[in-house]
């Protein structure tokens, strides 16, 4: 399916808007590309090997390399100990007292954590050594789940700190709390969001060098900025940042993010240079990458609304853990924070509250990872729109729709501060069910649901943000910590034009590109300001931090390359043009604004004089003599270009997190393969606004590689750790990324709000799908499955074996002629299993007895009650679905209330047949007051289970009894309590069991 | 051929069309010593363990990842590249599909991508889709989500389809 594409069609305009094919192409096609591993190196450059941790959490008690060191070819090896003598740990975005260094100096926190770095005389022979390192570990408890990691006796990866959670910060933008007290409903939703990476094919490589005459490091590295970090680096290696002198190659393959995260590694081998005297060489392999590289910080968040009944939201509240991993690496904890004003998505939602804690756990450190931060926060606001739309059975559309931020609101400024620049989303949202055919995909729904088919529809709206602002990362610290620090803001781009004697044209800019065609969209926009053929025109993306124009904000990062990396392409041809523009109207005694430049000359615009743009351009070298005064001869600019809007956070905490902000909206149609589990996408539709598009086959090719790499987020991968820490995704063969048999082609949509604050007005359009597409499927993935899957259940990634556990398996229809009177009281020769447990419930006694033998009370506590009919005396029948494992079945049940003795005890007991065998159970409970009018429930119960349900094994039915008994009396508690204190409660209660609570 | 483990050896081979000759020890891969032995650094290195597909030469014609395959193991075979594949002056008709098609970005993939297609153009003249993506299933490209690549190499079937209809 080919994308239908609104051209920025301005005739004015020779490339700008233009498909162009890249100048890159050509050589990367011939096999000339130039990446790090193909650079030449020094005579007598040295090769690394890595020893790493098997441990995930360990006391690092002697490192012995005596052995290695005598192995064939081994010149040195660098240890900890070496590297306490000669660097620093690298600074962390948090005042916490806790150490990163680039290798293990005490401890290791995660598998795959560096310990020592083998240096030999080639790869192979450094990888021998390895084995012979002898490293001596006192293994420590793990710390591997986030929330787990919050607890009190959880193990402590850094012990100074004295928790595992090193930064935890409220915000309050309106008045949250009384929206919430004033709303007619409220709705919470707690979603995790897993590890994974949008991992590059290339992995990282670096070359270290040491000149001990300067006192200074040289390190060739596939970095990809941003080059805030070049400070971190330098810190580290305690020298000043002229003494460190980083370069990046001129073809990098792939980085997505992920190669920030080589930044340890460049002062690792800048001291292994140091160690052996000669340069040293590091080709990192794929399972050295997945285990120990980086990882997108995962998230349990738990979200809440409060809604009117018409689906209009007030207010929103979000409790986002993030598990950064065994080290708060730079820029971390900037995942949190990059999406931090702009929490509120799409929508116009005035009241907000936030936490936001970081926790560590025993595993890889995590960095910047294509859509940073935005997977995380849409999976749980689209989810939470969708929960909406279900509990108030109001078309998904039509909540979203009265909701967004409306058309004339622009430039509106949101809750948390972020200052949406330009859109109009009304329009985006009918451009895309039009364009996109929406009513045919619903038709399709409909065929496949008639047929019986697990079909559904998910929607998605996003703002993607880019061009951040440097100033963010500061909202992990107070105000008041800010303030002492002096204020952060802003990102500086920069781009330099240099125009040689002969006239012909080369631009540097410093934005590190790793495929992205960064070189022939500086060539579009300089060829169209200085009217010269795009061939003409040689741009250099290669970056020496010893001779370049760059600054903290350079590189690749925040989609800032259109926006702010092109914008600033384009002030230095405006000034070239302007000193050419004189030097022509003097010569030829015109006015400056009758000189125009196109087809490789100057002229007026009458065309009475005109002359080649090499002759006039080269006049600045070979004739300085003939120009207009004040024109100092060469022709060299550089422009450095930071926008206004990107101001330091405010005293309120408001924070304009990035520049720009483009809207996307994205609509996607799945079918379950219902044996399988398999999740098929029929069709995606996704529309973008990046504002004014430079070269829309490059924003296609962004689109589809985003969409690629989210589909294999949404489905396929995952980094798996083990309960003891060990990985187990160490392989392309255990990481699953997508290939073309996975990948669909999604159907492209766009239109154009230019950006107010770009110079070009185009907005960054890198990461939209990266943050809209997971929870679009995953939504899809809902609505197919409907309503006996808990909404919390749909995690990423909606693997087959996820899915068709979620999906469970549902008993065959009842035999006519089978009825109720074959309900037996008791199963006879199942499995009997018998426990007590206790629960605290915050009511008296009297309370509780009274509630439970109220049938809504006693319907509610029945997890997947569909219908309780009072039959007696205290007797019902009810009808239920019970899940054990996959198995799901249909209860056709009598329960019953006996020995009441109010308000002492009770005996509850029940018998039920399905399809899938029978049971009977019953629990005598007791109630003892304690302090403060709260009662001690206490029970005892005895379960007997026969059939096809007992096949699943002793162990699993004992503790899926185990939970479901204890979920009867947890719902029994939050009845009686939410009864007694709020009655809003019971409706939360209600929309968070879907509509199987009650009769909504 | 007899090799010991710990010597290096004399590896001939024919690599694009030139008798060429390097060292290798027994366990050196053939990624490693085309790129590093012989200067062939077009072909690069994604996983080392055969998943990614971005190594993939050609090896007496036929389809191979280099970083499966032992050095010593081509002696006297004849092994092509991505750097074969065009002249000084042009890009091969797949070549120019690709730059057409948008059908690469950071370009690490493309030359075992290309490659692979190179092979399966010769031997199936017309394609369709299905069996197109088929054979691309065994390459992970990260940057393009495929779409661009699967055109590039339906277009060069259609085309070369219509010239053999042409030219008789």
């Amino acid at each position: 399916m080919h994308s239908e594409v609104s051209l920025y069609q301005d005739p004015q305009h020779a490339y700008i808007g233009k498909r162009q094919p890249r100048v890159e192409d050509e050589a990367l096609l011939r096999g000339l590309g130039r990446y790090a591993d193909d650079l030449a190196v020094l005579p007598g450059t040295l090769y690394a090997a890595i020893v790493r941790s098997p441990h995930a959490h360990a006391v690092v008690k002697q490192v012995t390399i005596d052995a290695a060191l005598a192995m064939p070819g081994v010149r040195g090896i660098l240890t900890g100990a070496d590297v306490k003598r000669w660097a620093s740990p690298f600074p962390v975005g948090v005042r916490q007292p806790m150490e990163h260094w680039c290798l293990a100096v005490d401890k290791v926190r995660y598998v795959g954590e560096p310990v020592a770095v083998v240096i030999a005389e080639d790869r192979y022979l450094a990888e021998d050594a390895l084995d012979a390192v002898k490293v001596e570990y006192d293994i420590l408890a793990v710390a591997i789940d986030p929330e787990t990691a919050t607890h009190d006796d959880a193990s402590i990866l850094h012990e100074a700190v004295g928790s595992n959670v090193v930064n935890d910060r409220h915000f309050s933008y309106g008045e949250a709390d009384s929206a919430f007290e004033q709303a007619e409903h409220t709705l919470s939703l707690k979603v995790r969001y897993p590890r994974s990476a949008c991992t590059p094919i290339e992995c990282y490589v670096v070359v270290g060098q040491y000149d001990p005459a300067e006192g200074g490091y040289d390190v060739m590295a596939n970095f990809q900025g941003p080059y805030a970090i070049h400070s971190v680096m330098a810190r580290a290696l305690r020298v000043p940042a002229n003494r460190l002198r980083l370069r990046t190659p001129p073809d990098s393959g792939g980085s997505f993010g992920i190669k920030q995260g080589v930044f340890p590694y460049v002062v690792m081998m800048g001291l292994a240079a140091r160690k052996v005297g000669a340069p040293v060489k590091w080709v990192e392999d794929r399972l050295e990458h997945l285990s120990g590289a980086s990882s997108a910080t995962n998230r349990v968040t738990t979200i809440e609304a409060a809604f009117a009944s018409d689906g209009r939201v007030s207010a929103l509240r979000f409790d986002q853990l993030d598990d950064c991993g065994a080290y708060l690496r730079a820029p971390e904890p900037a995942t949190t924070y990059r999406m931090h004003g702009n929490l509120t998505g799409a929508y116009d939602i005035r009241h907000l509250q936030v936490r936001n804690r970081i926790v560590m756990t025993n595993k890889t450190p995590t960095g910047l990872n294509r859509g940073f931060g935005g997977p995380q926060v849409y999976f749980a606001l689209e989810r939470l729109m969708q929960r909406i739309a279900v509990t108030l059975d109001i078309d998904p559309l039509e909540i979203i729709r009265r909701n967004l931020v409306p058309s004339q609101a622009f430039p509106y400024r949101c809750a948390a501060g972020a200052l949406l620049d330009s859109g109009d989303y009304q329009r985006g949202l009918e451009l895309g069910i039009e364009q996109g055919g929406l009513a045919e995909l619903r038709q399709r729904r409909d065929v496949a649901r008639q047929a019986g088919r697990h079909y559904g529809i998910g929607y998605t709206v996003a703002v993607e943000p880019s061009i951040s602002n440097m100033g963010y990362i500061t909202m992990a610290q107070t105000p008041e910590e800010r303030r002492r620090a002096g204020p952060k803001n802003g990102a500086v781009s920069t781009a330099t034009i240099n125009v040689d004697p002969l006239g012909s044209v080369s631009v540097h800019i410093s934005s590190t590109p790793q495929g992205q065609g960064h070189r022939t969209v500086a060539a579009q926009v300089v060829g169209e300001v200085l009217g010269l053929p795009l061939e003409s025109i040689r741009v250099d993306v290669e970056l020496d931090t010893g001779k370049d124009a760059w600054s903290i904000a350079s590189g690749n990062y925040s989609s800032r390359f259109a926006g702010a990396v092109a914008g600033a392409v384009h002030n230095a041809a405006l000034k070239i043009r302007g000193r050419l523009k004189a030097i022509a109207a003097q010569q030829w005694q015109v006015p400056v604004e009758d000189v125009v430049f196109s087809e490789g000359r100057i002229q007026t615009a009458d065309g009475e004089h005109s002359t080649s743009f090499h002759r006039l351009a080269g006049a600045t070298h070979w004739a300085p003599g003939t120009l207009p005064q004040g024109e100092t001869g060469g022709l060299r600019e550089t422009a450095f270009w930071t926008p206004a809007e990107l101001t330091a956070p405010d005293d309120d905490e408001r924070i304009n997190s990035s520049l720009c902000y483009g809207f996307i909206f994205d609509y996607c149609g799945v079918e379950i393969d219902s044996l399988t589990g398999r999740v098929m996408i029929d069709r995606y539709v996704t529309l973008h606004d990046a504002g004014r598009m430079l070269n829309p086959q490059l924003v296609d090719g962004q689109v589809r590689g985003a969409f690629a790499q989210a589909v294999g987020a949404a489905l396929y991968e995952t980094f798996h750790y083990h309960e003891d820490g060990s990985f187990a995704s160490g392989t392309l063969a255990d990481y699953l990324i997508p290939t073309t048999m996975e990948v669909p082609d999604p159907h492209i949509l766009h239109m154009e709000t230019p950006s107010p604050f770009t110079p070009l007005g185009a907005k960054g359009v890198g990461e939209g799908n990266n943050m809209s597409t997971p929870v679009c499927i995953a939504n899809a993935v809902a609505d197919a499955l409907g309503e006996t899957v808990e909404p919390g259940a749909i995690e990423l990634p909606l693997t087959p074996s996820r899915v068709r556990t979620l999906m469970g398996i549902e008993e065959p229809p009842q035999p006519e002629g089978v009825g109720a009177d074959s309900v037996s009281a008791s199963a006879g020769g199942g499995s009997k299993l018998s426990a007590s447990d206790s629960v605290e419930i915050p009511a008296s006694p009297q309370q509780v007895f009274d509630s439970i033998l109220e049938p809504e009370t006693l319907k509610a506590m029945i997890p997947g009650c569909h219908s309780l009919e009072l039959t007696g005396d205290n007797a019902y029948r009810a009808d239920v679905t019970v899940g054990v494992g996959m198995i799901r079945a249909r209860f056709d049940a009598r329960v019953e209330l006996t020995d009441l003795e109010p308000p002492h005890s009770l005996r509850l007991s029940g018998a039920g047949k399905s399809g899938m065998g029978d049971a009977t159970g019953a629990a005598t409970i007791r109630f003892t007051e304690i302090d403060g009018g709260r009662t001690r429930l206490d029970y005892d119960y005895e379960v007997t289970i026969g059939g096809k349900i007992a096949s699943v094994g002793g162990r699993m039915l004992s503790s899926a009894s185990k939970m479901l008994i204890g979920q009867i009396f947890s719902r029994l508690s939050q009845q009686v309590s939410g009864d007694r204190i709020k009655g809003s409660l019971w409706q939360r209660l209600r929309g968070l069991l879907g509509k199987r609570g009650g009769d909504a | 051929m007899y090799v010991r483990v710990d010597e290096r050896h004399r590896v001939a081979l024919t690599l694009n069309g030139r008798e060429r000759s390097g060292y290798a020890e027994p366990r050196t891969q053939l990624c490693d010593f085309l790129r590093h032995q012989l200067g062939a650094t077009g072909t690069h290195v994604g996983c080392e363990h055969g998943v990614c597909g971005a190594c993939t030469v050609m090896v007496d014609g036929r389809a191979t990842r280099s970083c499966l395959m032992l050095a010593v193991q081509v002696e006297g075979r004849r092994v092509e590249t991505v750097e074969s594949l065009s002249d000084e002056d042009e890009l091969s008709d797949l070549q120019r599909a690709f730059r057409e098609h948008h059908a690469l970005q950071c370009g690490f993939c493309t030359a075992g991508i290309l490659m692979s297609c190179h092979e399966f153009l010769g031997r199936v003249l017309e394609p369709n889709e299905a069996q197109v993506r088929d054979m691309l299933s065994g390459h992970l490209c990260r940057c393009t989500g495929y779409t661009g690549i699967v055109q590039a190499v339906l277009d060069v079937a259609r085309a070369r389809q219509n010239n053999r209809q042409e030219t008789p």
